[in-house]
């Protein structure tokens, strides 16, 4: 028995292998949010005068608001005041006159994350945004897009090179007004991605996003906007490690993606943020509002996630599907273990004729976390033909855990066609006696049964995530059965 | 070599095995019969090292180790097998996936690297003939919607995969029509080697008459009454086991 409680504390020791924190002199202004804070962000990113309009606005809105409770969830208070609203760990050369160099450790960090800067080192077809606290460290890649017309960069330089895309499409598909966190992001964003696919290009390698949390006592609040024009394809991949920190860190973000006609979007994500310890000490409070607006005729939107981490996770990757014929698919992974709680699903907005939508999500629950699947499936009266399938499947491990489904179904035309099926399972002391019989040590065996209930959502993600997330269940639940 | 000393056991808390000693020898084939609730899944369960069985007493040696200080994937990756009377289902799990898993985890155990994927599925593709098992099978998820009598061929697949030295068949032949029983058991007999050894839990002479076992035993309320040769299976099928339990 001793062993073996070594054994679990050994592996919850090492378990989360980007704990670490970067000494990187890193400028970070006073804690606390006022109008004056919003201003000094957006003096900081030196932008023009709508956006701090924008900014000053959502803040104002913010404060007007009650932060939610609807969520399953059990929120600690969150004091807005004791958290400061940008840090930049690229300040130090800046100031050295080395604008143009990038510090080593900042370098280094993003390497052992497995995330190499340099073009050279880079995973084969994959451009990267490497979002460091509140700033864009490098985004890699970029003059090879170009020459296809793909932007791809940070949103605070789009702000400035780009400004009529990106204050035509900011926005536009999550207001200021859609929720809380989304009002507190949009007064003091700070980085993440600008991307617009122009009309009829096949964009040629995999986009993707890395955001780390390093600085404490931040939050971090980015921005990331996808504009895919007619025709256009493109495939997104985010994410996101945290150091492990005693007190929870905030991550308020908000994703924003525009399909337009016959265009396809696809988004995938791997979170894993600082979950806590094992007793529930510490981890991010990952509170996101992502959503796409499927504007064109028969454009396409699917978005992937496995989410691993976070102490909390309140996010509904959400489609708007307004063309006629447009389809959006939602493939989810959820995991929650010791302390964690997850309330998260998606939204389907049937506006045009003949959509059709789909969701799958698979939530797996182990040690004393709480695991919820939310989803709305709205269907309105102008929507004939429109299409709904959602499967819910919830896999326990463990009797301390805790399984919900909350599925919402607001259906306003007879035409339309809207299923739901839910199951809930454990991994069986049958299974894991099979297992072991063949020679299959159990938490070998717990990492295959998991992974084969994810697989139809894992088979989703481009081929180096998807090692990736497997990886990741495996590790994300070593200890929690036997 | 398979050595059992005087073995005890019990689940929840009700004694099941009351004293059994066996040796089963290089190259044997063991038979064990008996009646319903006599201990014969039991005294498999408690070989294999299933949890759910307690151990009170006595010893089980495998090639000098003491196997009861082994966790069950130990046994497993020493060379220990068992085809279950009901092989469980594994929703997800391709048959590729889990063989390659546990394949990998017997030669780790040997200090031998992983199979190349290559070599693996060619491995796959030879020993699926022997119990004519076809690649859709191998492709589906762990006995996933197989039927009984695929079930059972698929466990002589994965023993025919894993090679252990010795292996227990638990009513491999309950559920099984003639054809099926003919195919698990000529599968059974093509793996065979003079370094191997096998115990057949069994009810009937029918897949005994393909196995030609070495050595039959009788297995009644926990005990082991009676051992004999391949005519005393003979005898159970013509008499019953009524004969056994009236003598005690």
């Amino acid at each position: 028995m001793e062993e073996k409680n070594s054994f679990v504390r050994e592996v919850a020791e090492k378990k989360y292998e980007y704990g670490f924190t970067t000494d990187v002199q890193t400028e970070i202004i006073e804690k606390g949010l006022s109008e004056d804070v919003v201003r000094l962000i957006s003096q900081k990113k030196g932008e023009p005068d709508w956006l701090l309009e924008f900014r000053l606005k959502a803040f104002h809105y913010w404060e007007s608001q009650e932060q939610p409770e609807w969520g399953h969830l059990q929120m600690p208070d969150i004091d807005y005041q004791a958290i400061s609203y940008y840090a930049d760990p690229t300040k130090k050369a800046a100031d050295d006159g080395k604008s143009k160099e990038i510090d080593p450790e900042l370098m280094k960090t993003f390497d052992k994350l497995g995330i190499p800067l340099e073009e050279r080192l880079a995973l084969s077809g994959t451009a990267v945004d490497a979002v460091m606290d509140s700033v864009s460290v490098k985004t890699t890649f970029r003059e090879k897009l170009k020459e296809k017309g793909i932007i791809f960069c940070s949103i605070s330089e789009a702000v400035k090179e780009h400004p009529e895309l990106v204050r035509q499409y900011l926005g536009s598909v999550v207001p200021y007004r859609d929720n809380y966190f989304a009002a507190l992001n949009s007064a003091v964003f700070s980085d993440g991605s600008f991307v617009y696919i122009p009309k009829g290009v096949r964009c040629p390698m995999e986009l993707s996003t890395y955001f780390r949390i390093n600085a404490r006592g931040t939050g971090q609040f980015e921005r990331t906007l996808i504009v895919c024009d007619d025709d256009a394809y493109v495939s997104y991949l985010e994410g996101c490690t945290a150091p492990m920190r005693d007190e929870n860190q905030l991550h308020a973000a908000i994703v924003e993606i525009v399909v337009m006609e016959n265009a396809e979007v696809k988004y995938s994500t791997v979170q894993n943020w600082y979950p806590g310890d094992k007793d529930g000490k510490g981890g991010v409070l990952n509170l996101v509002t992502k959503r796409g607006h499927l504007r064109g005729a028969n454009s396409r939107l699917s978005w992937t996630q496995v989410e691993t981490g976070s102490a909390i996770t309140w996010k509904y990757p959400s489609c708007i599907l307004s063309g006629d014929g447009s389809q959006a698919e939602f493939y989810s992974v959820a995991v929650t273990n010791n302390y964690q709680q997850a309330d998260t699903g998606t939204k389907m907005i049937h506006i045009g004729k003949n959509t059709k939508s789909t969701i799958i999500s698979k939530g797996i629950s182990a040690g004393k976390s709480q695991n919820s699947y939310r989803g709305l499936v709205k269907v309105s009266a102008k929507a004939d033909g429109a299409r709904n399938y959602s499967s819910c499947d919830s896999l326990l491990l463990g009797s301390e855990c805790g399984a919900h489904t909350f599925p919402y179904m607001d259906v306003h035309n007879d035409t339309a066609v809207v299923e739901h099926e839910a199951t809930t399972s454990k991994i069986s002391e049958e299974q894991l006696m099979y297992c072991n019989q063949r020679g299959i040590p159990t938490e070998e065996a717990v990492s295959l049964i998991v992974n084969g209930y994810a697989k139809e959502v894992i088979n989703k993600l481009p081929m180096e995530f998807a090692v990736e997330a497997q990886k990741l269940l495996g590790v994300s639940l070593e200890g929690t059965v036997g | 070599m398979l050595e059992i000393k005087n073995l005890h056991a019990s689940i929840n808390g009700k004694e099941i095995l009351k004293g059994i000693n066996l040796v089963i020898n290089d190259g044997e084939v063991h038979a064990v019969m008996g009646t319903n609730g006599a201990g014969k899944s039991t005294l498999s369960n408690v070989i294999v090292g299933n949890p759910a069985y307690e151990v009170t007493e006595g010893e089980i040696i495998f090639n000098g180790k003491n196997l009861l200080e082994m966790k069950p994937e130990e046994r497993a990756q020493e060379g220990i097998f068992l085809s279950f009377q009901q092989p469980v289902e594994i929703p997800g799990v391709s048959m590729t996936n889990f063989m390659r898993a546990a394949l990998n985890a017997k030669r780790k155990h040997q200090g031998l690297e992983p199979l190349p994927a290559g070599d693996f599925l060619k491995l796959m593709r030879e020993k699926r003939k022997i119990v004519e098992l076809d690649s859709k099978l191998a492709n589906r998820s762990v006995n996933e919607g197989f039927s009984g009598g695929e079930k059972k061929r698929n466990e002589i697949f994965q023993m025919a995969m894993l090679e252990p030295t010795f292996s227990i068949l638990d009513e491999t032949d309950s559920g099984l029509d003639v054809d099926a029983l003919r195919i698990v058991a000529e599968g059974f007999n093509k793996l065979r080697t003079p370094q191997t050894s096998a115990m057949v839990i069994t009810h009937y002479q029918r897949l005994l008459d393909y196995l030609k076992p070495d050595i039959v035993h009788v297995l009644i309320d926990g005990r082991i009454i009676k051992t004999g040769g391949p005519e005393l299976a003979m005898e159970i099928e013509e008499k019953g086991f009524e004969q056994f339990i009236v003598t005690r």
